[in-house]
């Protein structure tokens, strides 16, 4: 079985991580220059190759690359694979612009997809929006003990995970939630808003979701201006926005990409907002995704589509990274 | 003056707004878990009540994914903290300009979304456990797929908190144990593990509690296992009931200890280092007045 | 047992940079040896070429005779006090001092035992369950010198450690390492910038500028008969003066200065005609004149008042300054500022050497 082949990756890898260490120690010219072997010795050595090879391999690339290389194919039940009705194609990413049934542009698959990428970067301006003035505060104003009990603050509520913030927002904006309730007892409205169905309470949902992914690169990158840079802006007569505008924000540029660029990834890829704040005619794109793998059972298709989201997804943060001249490099860490 | 006290009341008042949207439906959820109606409702509050977490505690299939939940959690700490290490320390090693390359295909999974992550496990698993029917039967499992789908991203985690702290170490630490006739993994043990235990204790916290809430790589990697995020997920799409309200509750209260457990430990490391200080600085004032009591 | 450290023709390069060119030098067992310098003049690479950190592009190191081509740090009988002194801040003193030993394999009670004797040597019985940052600066000294010693290398060798103490303490320590070196009976091989540390302590100094061993010798011998003029501008205070050799035989060069045709000691035989460097050190000229190749007559320009010495800045033609050391038991009354004066020179002192790099331009 060709399959095989998979295992022997990772001694291969081994093995030429080796040859290659031997030949450096050989060339290098620089004595302070101690190969990869020498420093760790060769048990430690060929341990860390090991798992970061099993890592990287059989946890990051090869899943990918097998994703990929599902997504070319048409979708057959197990007994065809491999028999001659299978062939690469491209039909799964035609599906995506072209309806096969039809013959018709595929509509509902396109609008959802420009929904959520539309969606996320107004889920990720707002959360930025909202997180500045608070993350500017912890940063440059609070006192140690403040920040402290701020931050646990922060940090307590995302112990809840997702699926229990996302049905803890349902009850207060679900036709007989609180929000409705008490907007009718006070006799503003008479019959109850439809946060749900109108996608009010999937945004809300992403961007409660996600605040704390905002705050903290925000926080880190402000955290660390010299207070007598504002100082000085503010004795030269700046008005408070000009202070933002000109020093705070230029300086913390690489949080602010850092922090718009994890809430856009998350919020494009988030499955359970959409599943349990969206209406039934909210149709967000990975949801599809869910969908081709659990319901059609279209695993290739649901790969392309995947594929699809991963590519844009990739392709927006390059373009935004490359608008606010930052490098991928300083946006994680 | 008085306009400095109108933004102070509007900081104020922001920061109020903000813990409200944050807190809010957090305690309306809580509420709801001790008031009697079957949907859960914190207005009227009808009558104090703990069925629900009985209830809660008598839901098989949420237990059972709380257990399994458990395992998972175990296994991604079990691989993706000696990953991460593993990664951080060659990642100060290797070639400079091969750094930013393997930086970036190391933590490409942190910005790759769940949902995909997941996927691509299940397809690439399934095949080359399908190699044998002995791995199929025995390997092709979920909880297995799980903790690989979601190690592969935490381990990323792990990699920057422990990167973190790996740059502030001292190289001539090291050195001198080197120098000393220590052997490369008695360095390893001895000076570099103890030094980065901080980091390795809150990146195993992390990768716990990272794999025990995750729902978008584990729904797809799990098959036909549970865990808790998709019980409750499943509990969710079906209806409302108050017991999840319980659960929540339950799980408040546990991040409450924990952050106060925490914060004790912290104070009370805090207060030891400062007597360390303190001794250190008398012992410094002692040599300054006493240095002829040294040894010549 | 020999312990003597051999460099045979070393050259350290770095890519292009060369940090340590040709050296080669023999330490003797038992010998206090210091290399002097100031930064970047390649003293450090040595001590780490020696101690195994660094293999060198060329040349041998041999301690005790031996080759140590291919012997790492960890399996080398030298031992390095680190100029942070790298204590391991996670373990107690105790730990500390006999870490090199544990990796060894010895049990606990051997440990525990070599423990206190070397608490003992450096004079901090009992405090072996301390922990390494509860210590002063002198202690942690102190501590890094005993984990040193506790694997009996045959050589030690010491990396500026005592740069980070302050000037009291550093000149205790200096006699309270002298003492462990007698003691002990081993070789140090000590780095330094600092020219006081390294005549006071040392058998045999070795001076080195940009990577080049200049001269070695015994502390006096480096003070009284500098070997190029950059030993002569950097260990202590010098009057450098240029000029051109008139007169030159045996004992002596005349050089003229800009303060006139002066004599001096004449170590390199240089010619008639070759230009020269004239170094006087401020505290061996005196007030009152001399013999006429010794005696400098000039304006004062200025005179600094440092309590048990006074500095005369006197002036040369064109922009020259000559400063003289006059301490205060001389009795002779210091003239004013602005007074024409005369100074001189035991000639014996004073020394020719041929133009060359500098300390300190």
């Amino acid at each position: 079985m060709s399959r095989f082949i998979v295992f022997l990756l990772p001694l291969a890898v081994i093995a030429g991580f080796w040859l290659l260490s031997r030949q450096e120690s050989k060339l290098a010219h620089d004595p302070t220059h101690k190969s990869f072997f020498q420093r760790n010795g060769a048990v430690l050595g060929i341990v860390f190759i090991a798992l970061v090879t099993f890592w990287m391999l059989f946890l990051v690339v090869m899943p990918y690359l097998y994703m990929v290389q599902e997504s070319f194919h048409p979708r057959l039940p197990p007994m065809k694979r491999g028999g001659p009705e299978d062939f690469l194609t491209i039909q799964q990413y035609k599906s995506f612009f072209v309806e096969p049934s039809s013959g018709n542009w595929n509509t509902l698959h396109l609008r959802a997809f420009f929904f959520s990428i539309l969606t996320s970067v107004f889920v990720t301006a707002v959360n930025f929006a909202i997180c500045y003035p608070l993350a500017y505060y912890m940063a440059q104003a609070g006192t140690i003990q403040k920040v402290r009990l701020l931050m646990l603050c922060l940090i307590v509520p995302y112990w809840v995970n997702e699926i229990l913030r996302a049905f803890s927002l349902r009850l207060l904006l679900a036709s007989k939630g609180l929000i409705n309730q008490t907007l009718m007892g006070i006799g503003i409205i008479d019959t109850p808003i439809d946060f749900l169905g109108t996608n009010m309470g999937l945004y809300v949902g992403l961007s409660y979701a996600y605040l704390l992914i905002m705050v903290f690169p925000l926080y880190n990158a402000i955290e660390s201006l010299d207070k007598n840079q504002i100082e000085a802006a503010r004795d030269l007569g700046a008005p408070w926005w000009k202070i933002h505008r000109d020093v705070v924000i230029p300086y913390a540029k690489p949080g602010i990409a850092s922090g718009c660029t994890m809430v856009f990834m998350l919020s494009a890829g988030s499955l359970a907002a959409p599943q349990f704040l969206g209406g039934p005619s909210t149709l967000w794109f990975t949801s599809i995704v869910y969908d081709f793998f659990f319901q059609a059972f279209n695993w290739p298709r649901g790969a392309a589509y995947a594929f699809i989201l991963l590519t844009a997804c990739i392709i927006f943060v390059l373009a935004i990274l490359k608008l606010f001249k930052v490098s991928l490099g300083e946006t994680i860490r | 003056m008085s306009s400095r006290l109108v933004m102070r009341g509007m900081i104020a008042f922001y920061i109020f707004l903000f813990f409200a949207y944050l807190f809010g439906p957090l305690v309306v959820m809580s509420i709801t878990a001790f008031n009697t109606p079957s949907y859960p409702q914190a207005y009227p509050f009808e009558a104090f009540t703990l069925n629900w977490f009985v209830r809660l505690w008598n839901h098989r299939s949420m237990m059972d994914g709380i257990k399994n939940s458990v395992i998972i959690g175990l296994g991604v700490v079990a691989i993706s903290v000696p990953v991460g290490l593993a990664a951080a320390i060659m990642m100060g090693q290797i070639y400079h300009r091969a750094r930013s390359m393997f930086y970036l295909v190391t933590v490409s999974p942190v910005l790759t979304p769940g949902v995909i992550i997941g996927i691509s496990t299940v397809i690439f698993w399934k095949d080359v456990m399908g190699v044998t029917d002995f791995t199929k039967a025995y390997f092709y499992k979920g909880i297995i797929l799980a903790v690989f789908g979601q190690a592969s991203f935490v381990a990323a985690y792990c990699l920057l908190i422990i990167m973190a702290r790996l740059q502030r170490f001292d190289r001539s630490q090291e050195e001198a144990a080197l120098d000393l006739g220590a052997s490369f993994p008695q360095v390893f043990w001895h000076i570099l593990v103890p030094f980065l235990k901080p980091a390795l204790i809150s990146a195993s916290v992390i990768a716990f509690l990272s794999s025990f809430e995750n729902y978008n790589t584990t729904t797809f990697a799990i098959l036909a296992d549970k865990t808790l995020v998709t019980v409750l997920a499943g509990e969710v799409r079906q209806g409302t009931t108050p017991a999840l309200s319980a659960l929540a509750v339950v799980i408040i209260g546990l991040s409450l200890v924990g952050a106060i457990f925490y914060e004790v430990a912290k104070r009370r490391e805090e207060a030891a280092a400062e007597r360390i200080q303190e001794r250190a600085r008398l012992a410094e004032r002692g040599e300054i007045t006493g240095a002829k009591t040294g040894l010549a | 047992m020999s312990s003597g450290v051999e460099l045979d023709h070393i050259t350290v390069k770095f890519g292009n940079f060369t940090a340590v060119k040709d050296a080669t030098l023999d330490i003797k067992s038992g010998e206090f040896f210091s290399f002097l310098g100031p930064s970047g003049c390649g003293k450090t690479t040595i001590l780490r070429t020696v101690s195994g950190f660094l293999d060198p592009s060329s040349g041998v190191v041999r301690i005790g005779g031996e080759d140590m081509a291919g012997i790492g740090p960890n399996k080398r009988p030298t031992a390095l006090i680190f100029q942070n002194l790298a204590l391991f801040p996670l373990m107690t003193v105790s730990e500390n001092i006999t870490y090199g030993l544990r990796v060894r394999g010895a049990d606990k009670a051997a440990r525990m035992k070599r423990a206190d004797e070397l608490l003992e040597l450096i004079a901090l019985p009992d405090q072996g369950k301390k922990l390494v940052s509860e210590l002063s600066g002198g202690q942690k000294q102190r501590v890094a010198i005993a984990r040193a010693l506790a694997v009996e290398p045959k050589v030690l060798l010491l990396d500026e450690p005592l740069s980070a103490l302050d000037l009291k303490l550093r000149q205790h320590m200096r006699n309270e390492l002298r003492e462990i070196q007698k003691r002990v009976g081993i070789t140090f091989i000590y780095i330094t910038h600092d020219q006081g540390e390294a005549l006071t302590m040392s058998d045999r100094v070795a001076v080195m500028s940009d990577g080049e061993i200049l001269q070695i010798s015994d502390g006096k011998t480096i003070y009284d008969s500098p070997a190029t003029s950059f030993v002569a501008s950097f260990v202590g205070e010098n009057n450098p003066m240029p000029g051109t050799i008139t007169k030159a035989g045996k004992t002596g060069a005349v050089l003229k200065t800009a303060f006139g045709e002066l004599r001096g000691a004449n170590p390199h035989g240089l010619k008639v005609g070759d230009k020269a460097i004239l170094f006087v050190r401020p505290e061996s000229i005196s007030l009152g004149k001399g013999a006429a190749d010794a005696t400098i007559t000039s304006q004062i320009l200025n005179v600094a008042f440092e309590g048990n010495v006074s500095h005369i800045f006197m002036k040369g033609a064109g922009k020259k300054e000559l400063s003289v050391t006059v301490g205060r038991h001389g009795g002779a009354e210091i003239p004013a500022k602005g007074a024409k004066a005369a100074v001189s020179y035991d000639p014996g002192y004073a020394v020719v050497l041929p133009e060359g790099k500098m300390a300190r331009e």
